[in-house]
């Protein structure tokens, strides 16, 4: 048995924790909540420089050819420090998506920009309100080029490129497009998230040039084997939230007297932390399941996806919403850094699916697992 | 990062599994055997090959295996449905007390017999009024020559009524501070002044008894640490018997549940199709894979030679009251007939009904749900004790509900 992360993954940790510390103090996340931007660029050209951006990307691409255990690591600290990038958009959707359906000539000219971080990619899936499905979707694509409208798309404004996901006549009824955002049938707009420190934007293409991603009509089944890969790295980011919001709590508590007393020594706050920890550890466990299984493309990917998934946004969520009450009045002001958490664990919940859309993703794993 | 034994553990498990597969009681050999019997026909069989409690040393009756074997043995073990409950206190608590506390010539004595299953140990801790609150118990002892006298009442005590053997805290100085008024003995069950009444619980089953104590001699030989010490000696019983209950696997569980919401309906379709249900069952799922992975990570700690950290405390404050939603959500499940507990006619046998009936009772054994929520935040967390009343108080003069 060895279900743990290897000491050279551990010394990444270290190593990325110290340097988040360092570049991304919550001043930089403040700074983007406060400010116009989309994001900051200054901490995502080092990022890219300390190559978190090349980590699975092979070699031959320009990248570091880590595994998926290197990057779950770095997921988790990004996580924990509320990173203000277009990290898990470029890294966890774009970039998963080229290397698993680009053609020679498409990971050529993508995977190297991606690696060094010079270009930023997306994915735009959703069409406004609801949970899509290849039915629903109404881009399509004709003679002239791409159209609809995608809403919102994270990073829609910083992105060099999309992966669109529109509607097909044939196969599954969805295809992959790949779409450059800096052209003349695409226009984007900023769109107000409940996470002011990550850009969203609503992107209309009209006739848009678009280069199919992968087949013709196999889009919608490509697109769940995608979202399972992206969803254990997404729960690690979450992982990461969850534990940072619950040592908030925790020091919080430590150090605020009510009735002359620690208010950390009140079971009422000790059994709300016992909570926290309880689905966070959960979460962490059911993470490394989900590392495993992506890192060894396990057979199970799809169950042990969506259990990470689930365990990650139950306890991101609760640990996000739990750790503002347990700082009473002062958590609910913006001079307070809880609300960081308590916007980014929501806006994670919902952006690549909900958690009821990840629990029924769940249950038809299970149901493929028993039917096979 | 993987799932398989190394090289020692793979041989080790192989020759675990070879020899359980050959000495395996079969149904015909343990058939008008009643539990005990059973359970020490298979304790036997596993002490004379060495396959017995594997963490002790030889010459207790053991194996003196790692921690990590006696893991790979307990998993190899559970594949078959074996019986063996019987010892568990014995073996899993009052043992690793004796090592821990006892002399020389009781290690000999004594633990041999609890290694082949001989016999048969149980823990007389809770009183009335002392369960969550341990420490403010009442049996009192008092010195008369060689002997200590004890007088008072213990509850819960699990298999009373078939053990040989008891270890039991006692208060030996009510003037002093609650917790350093007590001390720590074994004894004999079968000691004059010893009676035994079983309780009836809310299932209907009687597995606790009341035990009353009427000028019990115990000799002074049998104290474990000093007088006054009690308390100490009883926390290394309570650190085992955490180990030793976990939680998480119940009869009741997502692969029943699930099956049951296949065969029945919804709004004539399979429950399995309706939306809440498969969110339930998505939930329960998460938690089960959870504790098993945090199982693992605690397996990779000890097969590193490590001692596991605070997570695999979460086992029992998640299993109870998880296995006490289920066994409820599988009732509503069945509908009106969700109430039928009946052998025969009940799905499943009634193992639901008997889980949710059982469930109140786990949530409270070995430490209720507030009291393990209580040590996450103390021992994982950091976080400050309540201030206590009682504390530096003479026992005598701590507040009560009775006077």
């Amino acid at each position: 048995m060895n279900f743990e992360f290897s000491d050279e993954q551990e010394l990444l940790r270290e190593q990325a924790r110290g340097f988040l510390a360092d570049n991304c103090p919550p001043a930089v996340v403040r700074a983007v909540l406060d400010g116009e931007s989309d994001h900051d660029a200054e901490l995502w050209r080092k990022v890219a420089e300390m190559g978190w951006t090349a980590t699975v990307i092979p070699e031959e691409f320009g990248g570091l050819g880590l595994s998926y255990l290197e990057l779950v690591v770095i997921a988790e600290e990004l996580g924990r420090a509320v990173a203000p990038i277009p990290f898990s958009s470029s890294v966890y959707l774009a970039t998963e998506a080229v290397l698993a359906l680009g053609s020679t000539q498409q990971k050529e000219k993508w995977l190297p920009l991606l690696a060094t971080g010079e270009a930023i990619g997306t994915f735009a899936l959703a069409e406004g309100n609801g949970r899509p499905s290849a039915k629903s979707l109404k881009t399509k694509m004709s003679g002239a080029g791409l159209s609809g409208r995608k809403l919102p798309v994270p990073d829609g404004r910083a992105a060099d490129f999309a992966i669109v996901v529109g509607s097909s006549d044939s196969g599954d009824g969805a295809s992959m497009y790949l779409v450059e955002l800096d052209q003349v049938g695409v226009s984007r707009k900023a769109v107000r998230t409940l996470d002011f420190s990550r850009g969203h934007a609503v992107i209309d293409l009209k006739d848009a040039q678009a280069e199919l991603l992968g087949g013709e009509g196999v889009g919608w089944s490509a697109l769940e084997k995608l979202m399972d890969r992206a969803a254990v790295l997404f729960a690690w980011e979450q992982v990461g939230l969850a534990d940072a919001a619950l040592e908030q709590a925790r020091d919080y508590a430590m150090g605020r007297y009510a009735f002359g007393r620690a208010i950390a020594s009140y079971q009422a706050i000790k059994h709300k932390l016992a909570g926290m920890y309880v689905k966070n550890t959960l979460a962490r466990s059911n993470g490394y399941y989900g590392a495993w299984a992506l890192d060894s493309d396990s057979s199970e990917l799809a169950l042990a996806a969506a259990t990470a998934r689930v365990g990650a946004i139950q306890a991101s969520v609760h640990a996000a919403e739990e750790n503002v009450q347990t700082h009473g009045g002062m958590g609910f002001t913006w001079e307070f850094d809880c609300q960081f958490y308590y916007r980014r664990a929501k806006l994670l919940s919902v952006n690549i699916g909900s958690e009821g859309y990840w629990q029924d993703r769940l249950i038809t794993a299970m149901e493929q697992n028993n039917a096979a | 990062m993987d799932f398989n034994d190394n090289q020692e553990e793979a041989a080790f498990r192989t020759e675990a599994a070879a020899w359980l597969k050959a000495n395996v009681p079969s149904v015909d050999e343990l058939n008008g055997l009643d539990d005990i019997a059973a359970s020490k026909l298979w304790q036997k069989r596993k002490y004379d090959a060495g396959w017995a409690c594997i963490r002790w040393d030889k010459e207790f009756g053991g194996r003196g295996a790692t921690a990590i074997e006696q893991v790979i043995w307990n998993q190899e073990e559970g594949k078959y449905d074996l019986p063996g409950g019987v010892f568990s206190i014995g073996q899993g608590m009052a043992a690793p007390t004796m090592m821990t506390w006892a002399a020389e010539e009781h290690h000999k004595r004594f633990l041999p017999k609890l290694a082949s299953g001989e016999e048969i140990w149980c823990q007389l801790f809770s009183e009335p009024a002392g369960g969550s609150d341990l420490a403010a118990l009442r049996t009192k002892a008092e010195r008369d020559g060689d002997d200590w006298v004890v007088n008072g009442q213990k509850i819960w005590t699990s298999g009373a009524h078939y053990s040989d053997y008891g270890i039991i805290v006692v208060r030996t100085d009510p003037n002093v501070a609650k917790h350093k008024g007590l001390s720590y003995f074994f004894l004999d069950m079968k000691s004059p002044g010893v009676e035994i009444k079983p309780i009836r619980q809310l299932t209907g089953g009687a597995n606790f008894n009341e035990v009353y104590f009427t000028d019990v001699r115990i000799p002074d030989s049998q104290r474990l640490g000093e007088v006054g010490q009690g308390w100490q000696v009883a926390l290394t019983t309570l650190m085992n018997e955490r180990a030793s209950i976990g939680g998480g696997s119940s009869a009741v569980n997502v692969d029943m549940a699930y099956r049951i919401a296949n065969e029945v309906m919804i709004d004539d379709k399979p429950a399995i199709e309706d939306g809440a249900v498969r969110a339930k069952l998505a939930n329960w799922y998460v938690q089960e894979s959870g504790l098993r992975f945090t199982g693992y990570r605690s397996m990779t700690a000890i097969s590193r030679g490590e001692i596991p950290g605070p997570e695999n405390s979460i086992g029992k404050l998640v299993g109870a009251p998880k296995n006490q939603e289920m066994a409820s959500f599988c009732m509503d499940l069945l509908e009106m007939s969700g109430a039928i507990w009946d052998d025969e006619m009940s799905k499943e046998a009634g193992i639901i009904q008997m889980n949710y009936m059982g469930a109140p009772g786990l949530r409270i054994a070995g430490g209720t749900d507030e009291i393990m929520a209580n040590i996450i935040a103390e021992r994982v967390l950091g976080m400050p004790q309540e201030p206590r009343m009682d504390k530096g108080m003479p026992f005598s003069e701590v507040p009560t509900g009775s006077n």
